[in-house]
This record gives structure tokens, C-alpha cells and sequence, in this order.
């Protein structure tokens, strides 16, 4: 099965999600050899719009990186995604910078043969994501700013995709 | 021999340090080097003893028990909250 490099992005700058497709679609229609893709699944998240108790509306998530090691860990994450699920690329783009409540922080998009891989892949990359790559966010609000604490939840979901 | 060290996130500002260069001894644990480190920092270092710390080895996460090198580069930070 023909296979590609995963390709990731640690970027200030916005994302256009059908840009990307189209990218990837194009790539995948110009391989030489047969072309065996039948699935490409995509997640995009958002900043929240929330409310602290004591510091009133978000106005936006600035988001900081350990840069080479973030670049690093994301494509170490893609790697194992295509290794487990046989998936034939993937693609993620996390934003860092400062990020207004709507906007986009990050992108997963996987190709693979069938729906079942690509769409476990994409969920994997993103469990994955939120506990082993080198972001971390503060939350900044009308009166006050804080770190986002990192939540049990995530780790359980991360945790799930071993053994 | 000599380490760098990186902090980020909310343990650079409790800290209120970026990052440093300190001589270290070899086949020393990353625990140790937390705890040395802490001293320097006095009261604002023991936000490096508390265990949400984690670390990373040359751009790999590490467990306290990682053993360190000459010319190694650690980080300690938080939690990490990506996604």
C-alpha cells in the first residue's frame, strides 16, 4: 500500500480546512500506482467561548510551544497512527499565538483505504495530541488571565489507545 | 559539564526564568537536577518539586529517574494542554 510521509505545521497563522482537503485530494490523485484511498476524515478544534466566574469572557487563548520538540512529538503521534491503522498519510496543523474565542487551533486529517481507519486514526491523533505534544494555554479574560489546567478527561482518553 | 534547561508556561513565570545554563555532574537523575535547581531558585523553586512537573530529555518526555549527559537539554513545564 502506497504510503506518505505524515506532514504537521506549528504555525501563528490561520488554516482554510478545504485548502487543505483539496491539497491532500490533489497529492493523493497524482500518485503513480493504483490509487487506493476511499476515506479522508478531519477534526477541527475551536477556541470555546467561556465565562470565568471571577474574570468575565474569554477574550482569547494564547497558546505557547516548546519549539523543534512540538514539531517533533506530532509527527512521532502520526507516526504511530499510521502504523496502528495502516492509514496512508495524515496532516495536523496546531496553531500557537494568541487565538480569539471561534477561531481555529488545530487541524487532523487522515487518509486511509476505509472510513473504520481513518476515522480512529483522526480520534488518535487527537487524544494524543492534547496529552503529548508541548502546548500549553492561557486562558486571557476581560479581568484577569490564568492557565488552562489540564484535565483528567484527557488523559483517560488517552490512555484507552494502549494495549 | 554543563546542561541547559528550559522552563515553560506557568513554571517559567513562577520561576520567573526562562531558561539556564548550570554545571552538572554526569549520570546524575533529572530528580536531583530538579531539586538543585530548586534550591538556586529558593522560595519560588518549589513549584519545581511539586509533582505535575514533567520534563523532557533533548525533546523527549522523560521520567525523574532519566539519567542526564553532557550537552543534554531539559525542559520542566506543567501539564501539557494542547489540542
Amino acid at each position: 500500500m502506497l504510503q506518505y510521509e505524515p506532514y504537521v505545521s506549528v504555525q501563528a497563522e490561520d488554516f482554510c480546512l478545504s485548502s487543505e482537503q483539496r491539497s491532500l485530494h490533489e497529492l493523493l490523485q497524482s500518485a503513480d500506482g493504483e490509487m487506493n484511498v476511499g476515506a479522508l476524515a478531519s477534526f477541527v478544534g475551536l477556541v470555546r467561548a467561556e465565562r470565568d466566574p471571577e474574570y468575565g469572557p474569554l477574550r482569547a487563548l494564547q497558546i505557547e510551544h516548546y519549539a523543534g520538540m512540538t514539531e517533533r512529538s506530532l509527527l512521532d503521534i502520526c507516526a504511530q497512527a499510521q502504523r496502528k491503522w495502516q492509514l496512508i498519510t495524515c496532516r495536523v496543523i496546531h496553531r500557537v499565538g494568541r487565538i480569539a474565542p471561534g477561531h481555529q487551533i488545530v487541524m487532523v486529517m487522515v487518509a486511509a483505504m476505509h472510513r473504520g481507519d481513518a476515522f480512529a486514526g483522526c480520534e488518535f491523533i487527537m487524544d494524543y495530541l492534547k496529552t503529548s505534544a508541548p502546548f500549553w494555554k492561557k486562558a486571557c479574560y476581560t479581568g484577569g488571565q490564568r492557565w488552562v489546567a489540564a484535565r483528567a478527561h484527557d488523559q483517560q482518553r488517552s490512555a484507552r489507545w494502549q494495549g | 559539564m554543563a546542561i541547559e534547561v528550559l522552563y515553560f508556561a506557568a513554571l517559567r513565570e513562577q520561576l520567573d526564568c526562562a531558561g539556564e545554563r548550570i554545571d552538572w555532574q554526569a549520570g546524575e537523575s533529572i530528580a536531583r537536577l530538579a531539586a538543585r535547581l530548586a534550591q538556586v531558585h529558593g522560595e519560588a523553586g518549589t513549584a519545581l518539586l511539586d509533582a505535575s512537573v514533567r520534563a523532557a530529555c533533548n525533546q523527549q518526555l522523560v521520567e525523574s529517574d532519566a539519567i542526564l549527559e553532557d550537552g543534554d537539554e531539559v525542559a520542566f513545564f506543567p501539564p501539557l494542554t494542547g489540542g
